[in-house]
């Protein structure tokens, strides 16, 4: 019946919208913008043996196959998981793995998490979905005074290691206030979690299992507009990639540029821009573990080229890069040859239709290249 | 039945608790609002003399070690006034509404189902971001709105545009937000479907789930202090109910004593989780009595029901300043939103059987028809006049232009701040440097 008032609706709406669509003079403008960016597919390790070409979803998919089969107390749960997720992540998995190990839970983000952490106290492997990032707030209390302390508050007796939140996070060009925000400066502030954000399938799947089986609580943000825009040939055995290391994912010599998930593309195509117009060389870092973050590396990378710029979708004030520029300018004083520049989402809450003028994209990065180098 | 302080009151035959009846709209007889343990066959017999004097005890002591046991009560039964096939069956029950407020319930309930589907399609074609429809809830809308004051204040959840559109909010209203343009009052900042009108009193809508709940008991607490003989009524629902701020909402507003409607729609799914998942309880109506609420289940299919189901609720607010819990009992007809397929776990047909067999339109309607107040030709011409109007408030919506960028940095704060500001210069400096990568010719100009 879904589908009869589908067809229905499609009849009658053929009907006139076609009329309509002579009259109407301001269609939106489907000019490619440059909030937009294109996916460079990474090459996997031969080490990891067979791959095959997946999506993100579908690489997340695999991750949580492999974490379910190799570890039998491992449950995968939150809102509408049962049937494959509104994001089809864990698609296949019930049937696979039974109902009592992959299942819906009520609507209750803190329940989620809470749930999580208690099943990681007893010693089971928790992945719990939280639906989308910005519905996570109300599990902040389970995350920031429970799951984060439990180690610490016990003398190490008790932990809630096992326990792994996915979430989905990030702008997907019409998610507006509450589908889009990239929060994770929120959980960086908290000790004793670990927060992740992988660049696209092959991180997503190594980073995800390393979560999975780390023995820290951990908090891994998905960014959501790359489950489909990202493709690439993924090892479809297991494998893990490590937390708390960073990625150079291009070398330059004249800036440094620091990002993670979608950023991290944007980023790219800045590092070519700047190579090609202003011959400017940009080493690009793939920051993918917020917290502990590497700061080592980025420290070695400043120390060669003495400009960072750093980017990110969440708001400018109390965003990661401040934490980065703060530890940086401290770390690497004297090889600073410009200010440290940040080019982040503005101070208000996520836009609607003024998407394309909040976002970090390619020319506002583009522009901050040119600070530094012209400082 | 007595009257105490001005209460109407029963009493339970077995435990003697107290609880309130809605005089115009209940046969008269007993209900329990305490759990349905009062309900239970089992007698109890006390060997004690005394009474529990716990703080806050209301029962008796008992020898007999007896878990309660939830399936061993009835259900809570649905409230209904009217037959799919349009009867009213007990005389008694019928609101008598004039015929031309029914003939504005069925015009706003297809008016809207007509909207949906232009919506719906103009999602598909990409013309507008995101959209939901309200297939199969018409009835709770607007029979709940045509129930209330204009001015009682509505905390909505996302799928109740049939409200708005009974308390006078244009189809250019609904369109404009939709596509976020200049003529929307929310100034392009939310996604589709995330209505608001403060001259309608209907507080701007939130994705967030349940958020609102708590917020209206406390929306409520200052109509009682400010004694405007207003009350809030607070859609949500039954996958929000299992929110921890549903739970703050019941007890909030049942322990300050806040003049409420909460009005859940319970729709069975909550996107692709089905009530079975939900809950295991007796749905929502059954969590009202443990919160010291007075609760009703109605049937979300019959408008007149949920009609006189809110009228009563709303008597009950504000002659007892007191919470109601109404759970309506409804089917969402539709997917989720234009983001799910709900084909995926939905078994075929199961939506189908209440589009054709228990539609809150098809039963006004026939009701209507019984009055001799509709026929086909009306239903022609109006399915024809509504489409028109439909498509004439699309086509002048897609038209308009999207508001000046600029406005999005405006109402963070009730002035903007200087680190703002200076980020809003700095937005206008960069896009007028890069004029033509960014879509200004679908945006009013920058100062």
């Amino acid at each position: 019946m879904a589908l009869f008032i589908r067809n229905k609706c499609i009849n009658l709406a053929k009907q006139n919208l076609s009329i309509l669509h002579k009259k109407i003079p301001n269609r939106p403008s489907t000019k490619r913008l440059y909030a937009s960016f294109t996916y460079i597919p990474d090459t996997p390790s031969s080490s990891h043996g067979e791959t095959t070409r997946m999506n993100m979803f579908q690489a997340v998919n695999s991750g949580l196959d492999i974490a379910l089969g190799t570890d039998p107390t491992a449950v995968l749960f939150g809102e509408d998981v049962s049937f494959g997720g509104v994001f089809r992540c864990s698609i296949g998995l019930k049937d696979k793995y039974g109902a009592d190990r992959v299942f819906n839970s009520p609507l209750s983000e803190q329940g989620i998490v809470a749930f999580g952490i208690g099943l990681a106290c007893a010693g089971a492997t928790a992945i719990a979905e939280i639906q989308f990032a910005d519905y996570i707030f109300p599990a902040f209390d389970q995350i920031q005074n429970e799951a984060s302390k439990y180690r610490y508050r016990s003398g190490n007796l008790f932990d809630s290691g096992p326990l792994t939140i996915r979430t989905p996070s990030g702008a997907v060009g019409h998610g507006a206030l509450y589908h889009s925000q990239s929060p994770e400066a929120f959980f960086a502030h908290i000790p004793g979690v670990k927060v992740v954000i992988p660049r696209g399938p092959i991180q997503a799947k190594g980073l995800l299992l390393s979560c999975i089986r780390d023995k820290n609580p951990c908090i891994f943000f998905e960014p959501k507009i790359l489950y489909r825009s990202s493709i690439e040939e993924v090892p479809t055995g297991d494998y893990t990639k490590p937390l708390s290391e960073a990625e150079v994912i291009m070398e330059g010599d004249d800036i440094t540029m620091v990002a993670w998930g979608t950023q991290v593309h944007i980023m790219r195509e800045v590092a070519m821009m700047a190579q090609e117009k202003l011959n400017v060389s940009c080493e690009v870092i793939d920051l993918q573990t917020i917290l502990p973050w590497d700061m080592k590396s980025v420290a070695e990378s400043v120390v060669k080229t003495g400009r960072l710029l750093i980017a990110h979708e969440a708001p400018l004030t109390m965003g990661f890069a401040a934490e980065i520029a703060s530890t940086i300018q401290n770390e690497c004083f004297l090889n600073l040859e410009a200010p440290i520049e940040r080019v982040c989402g503005y101070d208000t809450p996520f836009p609607h239709v003024f998407e394309p003028f909040y976002l970090p994209d390619k020319l506002r990065c583009y522009e901050a290249v040119k600070k530094l180098v012209n400082f | 039945m007595a009257a105490v302080g001005g209460r109407i009151v029963s009493r339970c035959v077995s435990c003697l608790s107290r609880t309130a009846v809605f005089r115009r709209i209940h046969r008269p007889r007993n209900i329990c609002t305490s759990t349905a343990v009062c309900c239970s066959k089992s007698e109890n017999v006390s060997h004690f003399e005394d009474k529990p004097e716990f703080p806050g005890s209301r029962s008796q002591f008992t020898s007999r070690l007896e878990f309660l046991e939830p399936d061993r009560f009835e259900g809570i039964p649905v409230y209904r006034v009217m037959s799919r096939n349009g009867e009213i069956p007990e005389k008694d029950q019928d609101p008598h509404l004039d015929k031309e407020t029914v003939l504005k319930m069925y015009h706003d309930m297809t008016l809207l189902n007509t909207m949906d589907r232009i919506l719906y399609e103009s999602q598909r074609q990409g013309r507008i971001s995101f959209y939901m429809t309200n297939y199969g809830e018409e009835g709770t809308h607007v029979g709940s709105a045509a129930a209330l004051d204009p001015r009682d204040l509505v905390f909505g959840q996302y799928r109740e545009a049939g409200v708005l559109m009974w308390r006078g909010f244009k189809l250019e209203n609904f369109m404009d937000q939709c596509y976020g343009n200049v003529g929307d009052k929310g100034k392009g900042r939310q996604m589709p479907v995330h209505y608001g009108s403060k001259d309608l009193n209907f507080v701007t809508i939130s994705s967030t789930l349940a958020t609102q709940m708590s917020q209206a008991a406390g929306a409520a607490y200052a109509f009682k202090r400010a004694q405007n003989n207003l009350c809030v009524i607070c859609y949500f629902g039954e996958g929000a109910a299992s929110e921890g701020d549903a739970h703050a909402a019941f007890n909030f507003a049942a322990t300050l004593d806040c003049p409420v409607i909460f009005f859940c729609r319970n729709n069975g799914y909550a996107i692709s989780t089905p009530t079975k998942d939900q809950y295991r309880g007796d749905g929502i109506a059954s969590r009202g009595p443990g919160y010291g609420m007075v609760t009703l289940r109605v049937d979300g299919n019959d408008t007149f029901a949920v009609y006189n189901s809110v009228k009563a609720a709303r008597d009950l607010c504000l002659r007892e300043s007191r919470p109601v819990l109404i759970e309506a009992m409804t089917y969402r007809i539709g997917h989720h939103s234009t983001s799910d397929d709900s084909s995926m776990y939905r078994e075929y047909g199961e939506a189908g059987y209440w589009a054709k067999k228990d539609n809150p339109i098809n039963r006004i309607r026939a009701y209507m028809e019984r009055q001799g107040w509709w026929d086909e030709k009306q239903e022609q011409e109006w399915m024809k006049d509504s489409r028109s109007r439909v498509l004439e408030a699309f086509s002048k919506a897609e038209a308009q232009k999207k508001p000046n960028p600029e406005l999005m940095f405006d109402d963070v704060y009730d002035e903007i701040p200087e680190h703002i500001k200076k980020q809003k210069d700095q937005m206008k400096q960069h896009v007028n440097q890069y004029k033509e990568f960014y879509p200004l010719d679908i945006h009013e100009e920058m100062t």
